[in-house]
Order: C-alpha cells, then structure tokens, then sequence
C-alpha cells in the first residue's frame, strides 16, 4: 500500500476507507478490488452502477486561436470539424504510424478541446501535444482534477439523485456542467456511463453523495479491466502500442474516411501506405475452449504448430462466463475465422476467432 | 489424530497419519481473489517438496501452489473443475485441492503450526 515510488490517488484515503486491495499500475497505486471482490463489482457495474475512481488518467485541456489546428496536426482528426460537445476516440501516432497512445478528444468551445489520455503516457502526450503548440498559438495545459466514471444501466438515475442531470448528454458528448468541471457520456465498459473530472473538495463530496446510494458500488481496476475486455476496447501498452498501428488493431473507423487518403498529421504517410498495402496481421476477439484463461504474451498456433499471431489480454469474462482474449492473428486467419491453438503450461488450448465485443455495448446513442 | 501445518507460501497440509489433504489458506484466496479455473494434478504424480501441484486461476492472473513435502498424489479435488469458487467460499474445508502420501514426514517439522502462521500474515 505504502510502494515507493508510485503515485497516490488524491481520494486515496477514501478507497483505505472501503476496504480497497492496492497495486501498481501505469506508475500509479491504485485500488484493483474492494471487499465485494473482482465478479461480483463486474456483475454489479453491468447491472447497476459502478464508480471507478480513473485519477490516474490525465485531463489535458488545449486551448487557443490553434487549438483545432493543433490537434489535427497531431493526431489523424478533423479537429475543426467536430461540433461543440461531441467527442471523438483518435491517436497519438508515431512517424510510422504506431500507435503511442490513444485518446479522448472533446470539443467545449470554438477554440477550447479537452483531451483524456492514458496515465502512463500522459506527461509523454502533453511534452509531444507542446512541441506544435508554439507555432500555432495554442496552450496545453494538463489539469490537476480528480477523475471518476460511472458506468452501469442505472449510472444517469444515480447521478440525477446526486444532482446532475445527464438528460441531454448523449454516447460521446461532453461538457462542463459546473466550474472546474468536465463531463461526458462515455467509458470503458461497454455500458452506458459518465467520465467526471472535478476539483478534488467537490469530488468528496460528490463520492459520499454517490455512495448513499446503493445502486452504486466502488469498483476497482480489475474489474475496469474484465469489463473492458468484454467490451472488446483496447488497452494501449497491451492491446495496441507504437509496435501496432490502427489498421491491424482495426481501428481505422476512428479515422476519418479522408485522412485515410490524405492529410498531414503525423504518421500520415506510413498509415496511406499501411492502408494501401494491407496490415499483415489483424486484431480480433479469442474464446478459449473450456474455462481456462489464455493470458496476455501466449503465442497462437495453426493446428500445425505454427506461430500465426500472439495473445495481448486474457482473462475471464464474469459476465460471459467463460474466458475471454483479444490477440492479433496472420491476415489471412483472422479473415478466415478460423480456429487456433495456445499452449498453456503444457495444454494445448484451442481458441475460436470471436466477433468484438463479447458483451454487448449498451451505449445511449439518443 | 490430524495435525495442520502451515507454510510460508499460504498453504496449509492437514496430515493424518502418513497422508496428508493440501489447500490454500483463507489469507491467500483473499489476496487471489476470485478464482475461475483451477489446473489439478493427476493422480499418481509424484511430487518433490516446492513443485508446483496445482495452478489456480483468478479473473486477472495465474498463481502457483507448490507442494509442501515429497509424496505421491493420490486425489485431487475433482469438484473444484466445476466449482472453482469452492475455494473463495471455503478455503479450508470444501476447497481443499490434493491429497497425498507423504514420502519423507521429517519435512514437516520445518513448517509452521497455527499460531506462528497468523504471526507470519501479521
């Protein structure tokens, strides 16, 4: 609880308070159960509400005469064309279109965007998001705030109690709803739920708030991580990283259809010829036969025993029930759907190519 | 007569005899957490003292159970291929994962009984 090192969330105290199980992650400590246990804060979040304290992540606001221009110039985003309050899931490339890390990108005015970037890359992101600033009359600004989601069927009915009402926020818009505060309709588990950054003296009592309630449970990052494997999202560093680029990862929906052609953001003109040449390899959704979980760096197999692609998240599915993979296999294969093999100390496993997600999103599109 | 020893790994070995029931202590399930898939040994497996017997499964990770002394496997604990949660619920009692005949009881002594086992999860 005390590693050297590793950074404290602001509401630690809160999570000692309930019970959390800490370990590291991304640099930070952060709570990865509570006494309810990893199934039961799963089950809980995909049928009531879950509260995930996500301090680690890093609001990042960029503002000024520039800040569209900025951003279109980092990242492979019509920045200028997005309205205010919608949000768009993008990249931060490298110059060969790898991927190095990816990000939540909010328009809140016409020259203000709030970006969500991921903890272990953030102070990596702002360094690189600066670089162009300078030249284009822009500021980017990291924001010290405390970071929460709620996410679960009943997350809008617990905020409302709470006192804010999400009535007019649909799947991937965001706003400020009170000073200090930035909110959107959004998260990492296949449900419907709100991302919440607020000063910390807010976000106390916010959190006391929310927790009369008993819809709404702490849920901590192991479950974070199941649901999110479920939901078939990637986790950067594991699922996608600058060693994989959005083609492969199949996340060329998240580019738009004219900057897959042209534009000169960074890494454009590695991603135009990864997109004319095809990516060798493909991201997809692995079901392990049987209950044994196929973990992340577990190398797949044809039946002939050669190497065609590799596991990047493994684990069980509480909610699907059985375990759950995503890896990346050979073209081919993954095109194919065919069936593949794992070793696991000594089993050999199969495991099926699965369509993404594995539990249905639930997103309130409006 | 049983007796229960404990070791430094958060196992316990309830010894009657020259056989011995094997299981993870009710500290180490907490720090598992729920576990999905438990891996069990066959039985007629020999094992020397700090193999692995048995690899248990959680919803994030897989964790090694070593054996505590030389013997020879002669159950698992087949409800737990259904059941693994058994272990979560009753880690002492329904949730017991091997038995075995012990080979070499000297071994034992080195282990802990109840009292300096609590002393060692504090």
């Amino acid at each position: 609880m005390t590693d050297v090192g590793l950074k404290r969330l602001p509401l630690e105290d809160l999570h000692q308070a309930a019970g959390a199980r800490f370990g590291g992650f991304a640099g930070w400590s952060m709570p990865l159960t509570y006494p309810a246990g990893v199934m039961k804060e799963h089950l809980h979040t995909r049928e009531h509400a879950g509260l995930f304290d996500i301090s680690h992540m890093r609001l990042i606001e960029v503002s000024g005469p520039g800040a569209a221009a900025l951003l279109s110039h980092a990242c492979p985003l019509a920045a200028e064309e997005i309205v205010e309050r919608q949000s768009k899931y993008t990249f931060l490339l490298t110059e060969t279109a790898g991927i190095s890390d990816d990000l939540i990108v909010t328009r809140l005015g016409p020259t203000r965007f709030m970006v969500v970037a991921n903890a272990g890359n953030a102070e990596k992101d702002a360094a690189h998001l600066r670089e162009f600033a300078a030249g284009l009359d822009a500021k980017v600004e990291p924001l010290e705030r405390v970071f929460l989601a709620i996410q679960g069927p009943e997350a809008w009915a617990a905020l409302s109690r709470a006192g804010i009402e999400t009535g007019e926020l649909t799947f991937m818009t965001g706003f400020e709803p009170k000073p200090g505060w930035f909110m959107s309709r959004s998260g990492y588990t296949g449900e419907d739920g709100f991302e919440i950054g607020l000063p910390e003296a807010d976000a106390r009592e916010f959190v006391a708030k929310l927790l009369e309630d008993d819809r709404v449970m702490w849920v901590g990052l192991a479950a974070r991580d199941s649901l999110r494997l479920e939901a078939g999202l990637c986790l950067h560093g594991q699922d996608i990283s600058e060693e994989t680029d959005p083609v492969s990862a199949g996340l060329l929906w998240a580019i738009p259809k004219r900057l897959r052609s042209e534009g000169t953001f960074v890494g454009a003109e590695a991603l135009h010829k990864e997109i004319a040449l095809g990516a060798p390899e493909k991201r997809v959704g692995l079901k392990p036969e049987g209950r044994q979980p196929v973990r992340a760096g577990a190398v797949l197999t044809d039946e002939h025993g050669q190497a065609v692609g590799r596991v990047t998240s493994g684990g069980f599915g509480p909610s699907v029930g059985h375990p759950v993979a995503i890896g990346y296999v050979s073209t081919p294969l993954a095109a194919a759907a065919t069936r593949v093999f794992a070793d696991v100390r000594g089993s050999k496993i199969a495991l099926d190519i699965h369509p993404l997600p594995f539990a249905p999103h639930r997103y309130r599109k409006g | 007569m049983t007796q229960t020893y404990y070791t430094e790994d958060h196992e316990w070995i309830r010894v009657d005899g020259d056989t011995a029931t094997v299981g993870i202590t009710d500290y180490a399930q907490e720090q598992l957490g729920d576990l999905v898939f438990v891996e069990l040994p066959e039985a007629g497996r020999s094992v020397k003292k700090g193999d692995t017997a048995v690899t248990v499964e959680s919803v994030k990770a897989a964790s090694d159970v070593y054996a505590p002394a030389d013997g020879e496997i002669l159950e698992a604990n087949s409800a737990l291929s259904s059941e693994p949660a058994l272990i979560n619920s009753s880690a002492t009692g329904d949730g017991w994962l091997w038995k075995m005949k012990l080979s070499d009881k000297g071994q034992l002594e080195g282990l802990m009984d109840e009292a300096a086992y609590k002393n060692h999860i504090g």
